[in-house]
């Protein structure tokens, strides 16, 4: 990897934090946004792009890791999150029309976001998001790029054939486990087994504030604002319930026949 | 009326209860067409035809399985074309959606995940935000792509089986669909109990079972139940990690779910809180699991679950 340095997008979202509870409102059934965080699940993906620029000897100064979000104006603290931990610039695609997008749209508002940025080695993604939780956006990004789709890696490595540059990693099935391998520039997504994310430290946060986060609106793409957004989704939310609150259950303290309770239980509930 | 095509991916012996389920509903929402990976032997196109299926759209070809993911959903995206398919179900495994995925993105259709209803109509009902919420979702473009989680329908039979036809369907994949190689394939050991995804009853173990999953295993096997545990059990290596339940794991709604040893962090009720009943065995009074239990047992799992085993052998003996 001596020859050019690594040039890296990592995608990330901002996500309502998960460790709270979560409502979906209004006619469209759509996502309170207002306590929202760095979606962990990317976090695996922005480390996973510092290892492959400190692993791969890019001298200092020449790789590019950039953070990348689309989101509402309140999104740009989950960029300047990634900064601090280690990202070296961000980009936050921002635009009104954006709202409601489902998969197929914002597969296409990224992919031409991408396109936007210029050649990139790798396009790095988490797993799934914590709020829709489809893992379909990295699939559907890779087909519209045309770009290797190398997702749900456990393990990552890059490697260099006769000049041309290779990603390989593992992808672990429940019948199988698979060894991957395709050529750069690819899109890839990593599980929560790759790594361990770091934390930022004082140095990163300091290093943060002086690192440039590019805003853009759909114009700038040159994005049609109906192609995306609720009007541009080939989905649509009906309807929307909130589950009803498990009633409290019995809690007994074992005196030495809890075993046998636990059965009366599941006989008295026909599940034996 | 149209044709509802059903992906069937390499079925090795038999149809698959999942495949079974999927043609069910497309029987439901109009005419069941599949398409069909690997090779069309005399017993799966019967056993197809004893769903009512009128046509086996069908491709053998190695790339199937020497490229992951896109040479399926072209395949899909083709037969779909073929069959004039206003409706593709699938499987909701990772691979499942990832194949939606694409087929959507060829397709130009909507895809929805995760459904555990679908009706005649292809309006699709699905839990979100961890199990917190129950939505109904529609797709609004002319073909619908659905991935469709296990136990959604029991599965049953047409009333007079069909002789599907079997067309040959040779697919001409681009090179974006051959860019990801698998150059290495370790097949995992086949489990005797059964399917995480589609067990009645699941009996999960955590850090509490120590590195010893033997009482979890026994309780499992006295109830004809799947074993599942949390991520700190996998991430110790004392469980396969396809064992694990979460958001990083798997999504259950069994009929029963025992949780044994485990705290029940946001990450792991997010896998397990939609279940029917929820007993929860945990040494801790004060663990989370608690709250959302219809029966609690502050005790420890390595009494409690032997004794549990016991009694219903007793029982089943006398
Ligand atoms: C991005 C991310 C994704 C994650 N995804 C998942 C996921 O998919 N699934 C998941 O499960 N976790 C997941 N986690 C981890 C999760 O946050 C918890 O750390 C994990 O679920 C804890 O596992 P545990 O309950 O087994 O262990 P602990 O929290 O350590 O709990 C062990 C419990 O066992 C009890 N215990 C100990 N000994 C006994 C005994 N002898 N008898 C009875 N009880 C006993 C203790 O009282 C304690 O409550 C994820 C975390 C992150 C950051």
């Amino acid at each position: 990897m001596e020859t050019t340095a690594l040039n890296i997008v990592v995608l990330i979202k901002h996500v309502p934090d998960t460790q709270f509870d979560r409502h979906l409102s209004g006619p469209d059934n759509t996502l309170d946004r207002s306590e929202s965080i760095l979606s962990e699940l990317d976090e695996y993906a922005l480390e996973a792009a510092l290892q492959l620029v400190e692993s791969s000897g890019s001298a200092a100064g020449e790789a590019r890791v950039t953070a990348v979000t689309m989101g509402p104006a309140q999104a740009v603290t989950a960029v300047r999150k990634a900064l601090q931990i280690g990202a070296t610039d961000g980009v936050h695609l921002s635009d009104d029309a954006l709202a409601g997008s489902d998969a197929a749209a914002t597969s296409l508002a990224l992919a031409t976001l991408v396109r936007h940025l210029g050649p990139v080695d790798l396009v790095l993604t988490g797993m799934s998001s914590t709020d829709g939780e489809t893992s379909l956006v990295p699939a559907q990004l890779a087909a519209r790029l045309e770009l290797p789709q190398l997702t749900f890696a456990s393990t990552l490595e890059l490697f260099d054939v006769d000049g041309v540059r290779k990603v390989t990693g593992r992808r672990d099935g429940d019948a199988y486990s698979y060894q991957l391998e395709a050529i750069l520039p690819a899109v890839v997504s990593v599980t929560d087994q790759i790594n361990s994310p770091r934390y930022p430290n004082f140095k990163g946060i300091m290093a943060a504030k002086k690192k440039t986060v590019t805003t853009l609106s759909l114009a700038d793409l040159g994005l049609n604002p109906s192609d995306v957004g609720r009007s541009g989704s080939w989905t649509d939310v009906v309807e929307a319930q909130p589950r009803p609150v498990r009633a409290a259950g019995t809690i007994i303290t074992d005196d030495g026949d809890a075993g046998i309770q636990l059965v009366d239980f599941l006989a008295a509930q026909n599940l034996l | 009326m149209s044709a509802v095509l059903v992906f069937v991916d390499r079925p090795a012996t038999g149809l698959g209860k999942p495949t079974r389920e999927l043609l069910t509903l497309a029987r439901r929402a109009g005419e069941p067409v599949v398409a069909l990976a690997g090779e069309a032997s005399t017993d799966i196109v019967a056993a197809l035809g004893s769903y009512g299926v009128s046509r086996v759209l069908n491709s053998a070809q190695p790339e199937l399985s020497e490229y992951l993911v896109a040479p399926k959903a072209d395949f899909i995206a083709r037969a779909a074309e073929l069959a004039d398919a206003r409706a593709v179900l699938i499987e909701n495994s990772t691979e499942g959606k990832e194949i939606a995925a694409r087929a959507g993105i060829a397709l130009k259709a909507g895809v929805i995940t995760d459904a555990i209803a679908v009706a005649a109509d292809l309006t699709a009902t699905k839990s979100v935000l961890a199990g917190s919420y129950t939505s109904t979702c529609r797709v609004r473009t002319p073909v619908a792509i659905i991935s469709v989680k296990a136990n959604s329908i029991e599965p049953a039979e047409a009333e007079t089986p069909t002789e599907p036809a079997v067309e040959a369907v040779t697919v001409d994949f681009g090179p974006a669909s051959l860019a990801v190689r698998i150059v290495d394939r370790q097949d995992k050991p086949v489990s005797t109990r059964p399917d995480l995804s589609e067990a009645r009853i699941v009996v999960a173990g955590g850090r509490g079972v120590n590195g010893d999953f033997t009482p979890v295993e026994e309780l499992a096997d006295v109830l004809g139940a799947a074993v599942g545990a949390s991520r700190a059990a996998t991430d110790a290596g004392w469980i396969e990690h396809s064992a694990q339940i979460g958001q990083t794991g798997k999504t259950v709604s069994p009929q029963l779910y025992i949780s044994a040893g485990i705290s029940g962090a946001i990450q792991q009720k997010a896998g397990m809180q939609t279940s029917a009943v929820i007993v929860a065995v945990n040494k801790d009074a004060e663990s989370p699991v608690f709250e959302i239990a219809d029966f609690g047992v502050v005790g420890d799992l390595f009494k409690v679950l032997p004794q549990a085993a016991e009694e219903i052998r007793r029982r089943r003996n006398s």
